[in-house]
């Protein structure tokens, strides 16, 4: 088959200032496109013949090509990921196209995602955000055995569907206020639903929302259209659990103990 | 060489113990004062930078990925040996470590892969506190499945997205790290080089993949955790990202390697579509606990799966290994579809492919278990091949997967350069000859977790710490051979372009180097490889400036590397003449069999680098079998 793509190019890091001055949408036509073909296999054909012509190959990010390293994802005609349901770019292949169609392919727009070159975004956001509380805060050879505390199943599930999340972006990229509260909540709904997650419940939900804030990510308007663009169909409820984490976080906010820390021998 | 596997005396399930006793200690106080350079974050590198920096090193972590959560242990699948012995049924540590070191078809070091086993059961209670969720029953307990080469249940899983669950787990310790400054993390940063002072490995010239400048970290001890080099075949399991160069570098620069030629093919991978294809796809062995694995009886037989009876198909795992039926090993398996295959009995249009069939388990346990189990594998199968393996078996072939070669490295995970440690799937010391399922994710987090926070101090405490500065002239020279490659491959502007000089490769390697080996083909590929690695030198077409973002010269760097690594391979592989595990020469052979000669080559083969253009020398650790005495292997 053959498409027509509009390929978002950029060379330098984007200014934030006016991201249509930083890069321009350039026009390509490619021939013999195989159905069988993974989304990124086309992009590298067309690659493949750039070089050979002499002009620069499209940069774009992706790694494991099998969907969860999360690495991969583009605009792809306005859509996250494009336009099949819980597909990251990687696993879309050429089926899902037209013979003939145009295909426009954009870097995720956000403000906390500054783009690098052409398709490649900067996420170091989403590490800063995890850096401030995603985690269990237990050092190596400290645990007990691992079946001490029972998790009951429906638990263990819960947690699991919220720990899927590939941090792929699509998410922030799929809303209009660019929030991050899918990815935050898919963080804060998997260690809040296992026992050993809910010692530190209260400081992490409140600093998980600041960090949040702080790298600007918006805030959500209830339209779920993150949730129709994650590719591991991660659903709103962890927006719910995280909203209501932090209010929990806001209700038991007690001062601090004023006895002096780590004893006095 | 000088290759001293320093392994401590005493019985075998006393050395861990005798060894944590000997190795000297650095004071709480003082360890803030040394600083420890992790290369890589996948389960091996974040678990080991994370635990280091909890007890006070000050820790640099390095990967080329964009964040340290995508390195490719996020893709392992199925899941994570451990001798908990919760199924009660006859599982231990003892046990573990037998069928590790039959796997591995007397190979590996039994000193190790007894440490390893010790560790599992450390592992997955760590795992559990810092959140993973693994697979539960519903009483809250741990489930756990079987994996090839075991007759016990000692697999957890978290569906089949165990190593991902694991990875965030370990990368969850390492953020937290990050956050609280111990650790320095540096994203898209390639390692180029390894520095050496005096000897000892005292940092490593790296390059920024945004802005293309090449710096030098200075360290007390350099971590290598680089994972394997599978993608010298081109086509692999592996992430497209994964490469041979951080061991590769530190070869040239004085570290054995040892056994490259210890590949492992996996038996269950999606088939090759086309001439496209850039990776291919794993589908997990646990699929083998309810999947049969089967092909037409009768050559040729070009009927649709549902339209051959069961008279007329051979489940030919079944028949051959009856006591491990559909579990067998993956080097067995592997070879065991290729004959099928080589014999005419091969599905789909290309005649590479055989059955892996669901049909018997859906109609005893229902779909909906099937779904629980292994939804996600059948989700991903669909999308890659818009077929429905619920309804019709999925169509499976071998694929390269996994390495057991690596860097040589002591009982302590030490190189043979002083001060340079060795991880996870990039050092070489417990799989031998073919890894068992399930026993990567394992040793990742045994070595990172709970045996280099040990073996690393023993070294640290003879050293002065910040002794070396990187404004050490050896920096400044090892900087400039790294960007003056750099510079070199843009400035060929040949005609072809890199990935083409890769599938090449690939085909070499897969063609002569791959499921089975003989003499005149390895002669061969040592012909051809060095012939197109000179055309590379001369004829690639690398674009753009080394000032920027720059995909093409990321990958022609690797490729250069993965160009010279792929003759040591074939060396290797021509030098062990015998057949074990993974590697098939079709010389030794006892009716399909791998058959090992042991007399002669019961040891691990260490390359030695001697210079540019001079043949490598081949040194030898001898191993040996105390407590698991050499056998053949069986499965029948």
């Amino acid at each position: 088959m053959k498409v027509v793509l509009h390929i978002w190019r950029q060379s330098k890091k984007s200014t934030q200032q006016n991201f249509a001055q930083d890069g321009k949408m350039v026009r390509y036509e490619l021939d013999h496109v195989s159905a069988d073909m993974s989304f990124l296999e086309m992009l590298d054909v067309l690659n493949e013949q750039l070089t050979k012509k002499g002009e620069e190959p499209v940069a774009f990010d992706h790694d494991c090509r099998e969907g969860i390293c999360g690495s991969c994802g583009v605009m792809i005609d306005g859509q996250p990921h494009g336009p099949q349901r819980g597909t990251t770019t990687c696993q879309l292949h050429m089926r899902s196209f037209k013979d003939g169609a145009e295909i426009y392919i954009e870097p995720w727009r956000a403000a906390a995602f500054p783009v690098v070159r052409d398709l490649v975004v900067d996420r170091a956001s989403f590490d800063r955000v995890v850096q401030s509380g995603a985690f269990i805060s237990v050092n190596t050879g400290a645990a007990q055995d691992a079946n001490a505390i029972p998790v009951p199943k429906p638990d263990a599930d819960k947690a699991f569907d919220a720990a899927t999340c590939i941090g792929c972006g699509a998410c922030v990229a799929a809303c209009k206020n660019a929030s991050a509260m899918l990815f935050v909540g898919a963080k804060v709904s998997h260690f809040v639903h296992l026992p050993q997650g809910r010692v530190e419940r209260e400081l992490r939900a409140k600093n998980l929302v600041a960090a949040m804030d702080k790298e600007g990510f918006g805030n959500c308007t209830n339209q779920y259209e993150c949730e129709a663009a994650c590719p591991k169909e991660i659903p709103v409820r962890v927006i719910a659990d995280m909203n209501r984490e932090y209010l929990r976080s806001k209700i038991k906010e007690e001062p601090p103990s004023n006895k002096r820390v780590g004893g006095d021998g | 060489m000088k290759l001293d596997s320093n392994i401590p005396g005493g019985p075998i399930q006393e050395k861990w113990d005798t060894r944590k006793f000997e190795l000297k200690l650095v004071n709480p106080a003082n360890k803030r004062k040394y600083k420890v350079l992790v290369v890589g974050s996948g389960l091996a590198g974040a678990s080991a930078a994370a635990t280091l920096a909890e007890l006070g090193y000050q820790v640099e972590c390095f990967c080329f990925q964009d964040s340290p959560r995508r390195a490719h242990s996020i893709a392992a699948q199925g899941g994570i040996n451990a001798a908990k012995n919760y199924r009660n049924d006859g599982d231990s540590i003892w046990r573990l470590f037998y069928d590790t070191v039959k796997g591995g078809d007397f190979r590996a070091r039994e000193a190790n892969v007894y440490r390893l086993a010790q560790c599992s059961v450390n592992i997955i209670d760590q795992a559990v506190a810092s959140g993973v969720p693994f697979a539960r029953d519903y009483g809250g307990m741990l489930d756990n499945r079987s994996f090839g080469g075991a007759q016990v249940s000692r697999t957890f899983y978290a569906r089949g997205q165990t190593g991902q669950q694991l990875l965030l787990g370990a990368y969850a310790g390492l953020s937290r790290q990050i956050g609280l400054g111990t650790v320095k993390m540096f994203s898209r940063t390639e390692m180029l080089d390894v520095v050496l002072v005096d000897g000892h490995a005292k940092g490593i010239v790296v390059r920024d993949l945004v802005t293309g400048e090449v710096r030098s970290h200075a360290g007390d001890a350099v971590v290598l955790a680089t994972g394997g080099y599978g993608n010298v075949f081109y086509l692999s399991t592996n992430a497209k990202g994964c490469n041979v160069t951080a061991t590769w570098r530190a070869y040239k620069r004085g570290a054995g390697f040892a056994n490259p030629c210890y590949t492992q093919i996996h038996p269950t991978c999606i088939p090759v579509s086309g001439d496209h294809q850039s990776k291919l796809t794993l589908m997990s062995e646990s699929l083998r606990n309810d999947g049969r694995v089967w092909v037409p009886k009768a050559k040729g037989d070009k009927r649709k799966a549902h339209e051959i009876p069961d008279g007329e198909r051979d489940y030919y795992l079944e028949r051959k290994y009856p006591s491990f039926g559909n579990l067998a090993p993956r080097d067995i398996a592997s070879r065991a579809a290729m004959q099928v295959c080589d014999d005419g009995r091969g599905i789909g249009d290309t005649g590479l492919g055989v059955y892996l069939d669901f049909r018997d388990s859906i109609a005893r346990l229902g779909k909906d278990a099937i779904a629980a189990r292994y939804g996600n594998l059948f989700h991903m199968y669909a999308k890659i091949t818009a077929e429905d393996p619920y309804s019709q078996p999925m169509r499976i072939f071998p694929a390269v997967h996994y390495t057991m070669g690596g860097l040589w490295v002591d009982y302590n995970l030490q190189s043979s350069i002083p001060g340079l440690f060795v991880l996870g799937e990039a050092n070489f010391s417990d799989h031998g000859a073919n890894r068992l399922g399930a026993s990567a994710l394992m040793q990742g987090l045994a070595d990172g977790y709970f045996v280099i926070p040990y073996t690393i101090g023993g070294y640290l405490a003879g050293q002065k710490a910040g002794a070396v500065k990187s404004d050490h002239p050896e920096f400044g020279k090892v900087a400039g051979e790294v960007a003056a490659m750099t510079k070199k491959l843009l400035s060929i502007n040949g005609k072809r372009t890199v990935d083409d000089f890769h599938k090449t490769l690939g085909k070499i390697m897969w063609s002569k180097c791959g499921m089975a080996r003989n003499e005149a083909g390895l002669q061969q590929a040592l012909r051809e490889i060095p012939a197109l690695r000179e055309e590379f030198w001369k004829d690639v077409k690398v674009l753009g400036s080394d000032a920027t973002m720059n995909q093409s010269l990321e990958k022609a760097g690797r490729v250069a590397d993965f160009l010279e690594f792929g003759e040591l391979m074939c060396r290797d592989a021509l030098e062990r003449r015998e057949s074990c595990g993974g590697h098939f020469r079709e010389e030794w052979q006892d009716e399909g069999e791998a058959k090992r000669d042991d007399e002669k080559f019961c040891h691990a083969a260490v390359w030695e680098y001697k210079g540019q253009n001079q043949a490598p020398v081949r040194n030898t650790e001898p191993l040996d079998f105390e407590n698991v005495h050499l056998a053949v292997r069986s499965y029948k």
